[in-house]
C-alpha cells in the first residue's frame, strides 16, 4: 500500500542502486552516462533529504474517539508489565 | 413370604442419587480416561463416555462450565475430568457432572495453544505470501504495549539510537490479564483507523509466564494482527517464547530491543551508504571521461591533425612518383615503337625495287606496261629498259623463250 505520492525512499534507493550498476558496466554512451550521473546525483541528494525530514516526537495516544495525543515522557520504573 | 419393603423405581432411584450424592469420596473428584462419543449438543452441552481398558463412565459438561474450556475435546483425547458423581434419574444411570478438565500429559493451555496454532495454519494465516514488508524508512513507528512496562522502555532506546528523527506514537493496551484480549483488540483496531499515520506497528510486551502472555495466543488477538494492513511486529517475551502473534505478524522479534531494531534502519549506516553510492556514481563517471578525453587526446596527436601538410607531400610525392614513372613508360614505348619502326623500314628497304635494282636487276615496260614474260615480246617492239641511274630504249632483235 502506498503511502507517499512522491517517490519512497525505497523507490529512490533502489533505483539508485540500479544507476550505480549500469554506470559501473560502462557499456552505456557518454551522453547517457552523464544524463545517468545526473539522475543518480538527484536521487542520492532526495534520500539524504529523506532521512533528515522526519520529524522526531515520542506520543501516547489518549482518547481512541478524539485520538488525541500527548507527549509521553518514560515513568521511573512503576510496576513491571 | 417374608415382608421385604418394596420400592418404587423412582423411590430406589432417588435412594441411590442420595447416596451418590454424600458420598464425600465421589464429589469433587478426578477421574482419568479416555474421551469417546464426543457429542457437542447445539445447546452448548457437551457429553461423552470416559473409558479405559474395561470400563465406561458417562459425563457431561454443561456449557456454563465447558465455555471456558481454553482447548477443544475429541474423541481419543486423554483427560483428567473434575467433577461430580450423581444419578441422571430420569434415564436411570450415573454419570460425572464435569467442572473442569485437564489434558492429560500436557498442560491445558499448551493443547489450547497447539490446537489453535494448528487450525490458524490450516487456515493459511501464517503463509509467507501474507507478509508484508516493512517499510525502509519508516517516518512514524507505532507501538502497541503497556505505558509503563519494561517493553517500552527498550523500544524507545533502540529507536532514538539507530533512528533518532522517527516519531513514535504509543497506544497504551492492557498487555496481561483478563482486559488484555480485548484492550490489545482495541488497540489495534484504532492503529487500523489511524493508518495512514502510521509507517509500521510494533505489538509486544516483556518476558513472563505462559499465563502472563496467554493474551497473545488468544484467537481474538491473533485475527485482528492478521487483518492489521499496517505492517506488524510482534515481539512478546523473551527469545525462546512463541506465541500465536509471533506466527501471524508479518516479523517476529525475540524481544522489544530487537524489534525496534528490526523496524529502524540504522540511519547512519544508510546515510554512509548513500554518500558511497554517490562516490561509485562520482568514479564511474569520472573514469568514462578519462577514457574519452584519452581517446580524443590520441587522435588529435595523430600527424594527419597536426601536420596535414604532409598529407599533401605525401601525395606530392607520390604524384611526382607516378609521374615519372609514366614519363619513363612512354619512352620505353617510344623506343619499342620506334625500335620495331626501324625494323619494318628495313623490310620495307629490302623490299623496294631500288633495292633490287642496287643489285643489277633492271625493270623492262612497253610503252606503260610492265613486261614479265618474253611471250609477250616480239620481234621490233620497242622496250624501255629502267636501271638504277636510268632508262634505255630499246629495239627487241631476237626472243628466245627458256627453261629454267
Amino acid at each position: 500500500m502506498k503511502r507517499k505520492k512522491e517517490t519512497s525512499f525505497e523507490e529512490a534507493l533502489e533505483e539508485l542502486e540500479r544507476i550505480v550498476q549500469d554506470l559501473e558496466r560502462e557499456e552505456l554512451s557518454l551522453n547517457d552516462s552523464l544524463l545517468m550521473f545526473e539522475k543518480g546525483i538527484g536521487l542520492s541528494r532526495l534520500c539524504l533529504a529523506k532521512l533528515e525530514e522526519a520529524e522526531k516526537k515520542v506520543e501516547i495516544l489518549l482518547d481512541s474517539d478524539s485520538l488525541a495525543t500527548k507527549n509521553f515522557v518514560l515513568e521511573e520504573r512503576s510496576e513491571e508489565l | 413370604m417374608e415382608t421385604k419393603s418394596i420400592f418404587t423405581v423412582s423411590e430406589i432411584t432417588r435412594y441411590l442419587k442420595e447416596k451418590i450424592d454424600w458420598d464425600p469420596i465421589l464429589q469433587n473428584i478426578a477421574v482419568r480416561g479416555e474421551i469417546s462419543n464426543f457429542v457437542h449438543h447445539s445447546s452448548g452441552h457437551m457429553y461423552f463416555t470416559l473409558k479405559d481398558n474395561t470400563s465406561r463412565l458417562k459425563c457431561v459438561m454443561f456449557r456454563g462450565k465447558n465455555i471456558r474450556l481454553p482447548f477443544a475435546l475429541h474423541n481419543g483425547l486423554k483427560i483428567v475430568a473434575l467433577g461430580d458423581f450423581s444419578i441422571f434419574e430420569r434415564d436411570g444411570y450415573y454419570q460425572l457432572y464435569v467442572n473442569e478438565i485437564q489434558p492429560e500429559g500436557i498442560g491445558s493451555l499448551h493443547l489450547a495453544f497447539v490446537q489453535l496454532r494448528d487450525k490458524l495454519e490450516k487456515e493459511g494465516l501464517f503463509a509467507l505470501e501474507r507478509k508484508k514488508r516493512l517499510p525502509v524508512l519508516p517516518y512514524k513507528i507505532g507501538v502497541i504495549t503497556s505505558p509503563t512496562g519494561a517493553a517500552i522502555r527498550d523500544i524507545l532506546n533502540v529507536i532514538q539510537r539507530r533512528m533518532p528523527l522517527s516519531s513514535i506514537l504509543i497506544i497504551p493496551a492492557a498487555v496481561q490479564g483478563k482486559e488484555a484480549v480485548s484492550s490489545l483488540v482495541q488497540a489495534l483496531s484504532l492503529a487500523q483507523k489511524i493508518e495512514d499515520k502510521i509507517d509500521v506497528l510494533i505489538i509486544g510486551r516483556g518476558g513472563g509466564s505462559l499465563e502472563e502472555l496467554w493474551a497473545f495466543n488468544e484467537e481474538e488477538v491473533v485475527r485482528a494482527i492478521a487483518r492489521c494492513t499496517i505492517p506488524i511486529v510482534s515481539a512478546v517475551g523473551h527469545e525462546t517464547d512463541f506465541t500465536i502473534a509471533d506466527f501471524v505478524a508479518d516479523q517476529r522479534a525475540p524481544t522489544p530491543s530487537a524489534a525496534a531494531e528490526l523496524v529502524t534502519p540504522d540511519s547512519a549506516e544508510l546515510s554512509r551508504h548513500l554518500r558511497n553510492l554517490e562516490a561509485r556514481l562520482l568514479q564511474s563517471i569520472k573514469r568514462k571521461l578519462h577514457v574519452y578525453h584519452w581517446k580524443l587526446e590520441s587522435l588529435r596527436q595523430r600527424p594527419v591533425l597536426i601536420r596535414p601538410q604532409y598529407m599533401l607531400a605525401n601525395r606530392q610525392q607520390a604524384l611526382d612518383y607516378l609521374r615519372e614513372k609514366q614519363l619513363l613508360q612512354i619512352k620505353e614505348r617510344i623506343k619499342e615503337k620506334r625500335a620495331k619502326l626501324h625494323l619494318l623500314v628495313e623490310k620495307l628497304n629490302n623490299l623496294s625495287p631500288l633495292a633490287i635494282l642496287e643489285r643489277g636487276y633492271s625493270v623492262c615496260y612497253q610503252g606503260e606496261k610492265l613486261v614479265k614474260s618474253v611471250s609477250d615480246l616480239q620481234k621490233g617492239d620497242s622496250l624501255t629498259v629502267i636501271m638504277l641511274d636510268g632508262k634505255a630504249d630499246c629495239l627487241v632483235q631476237d626472243v628466245r623463250g627458256e627453261e629454267r
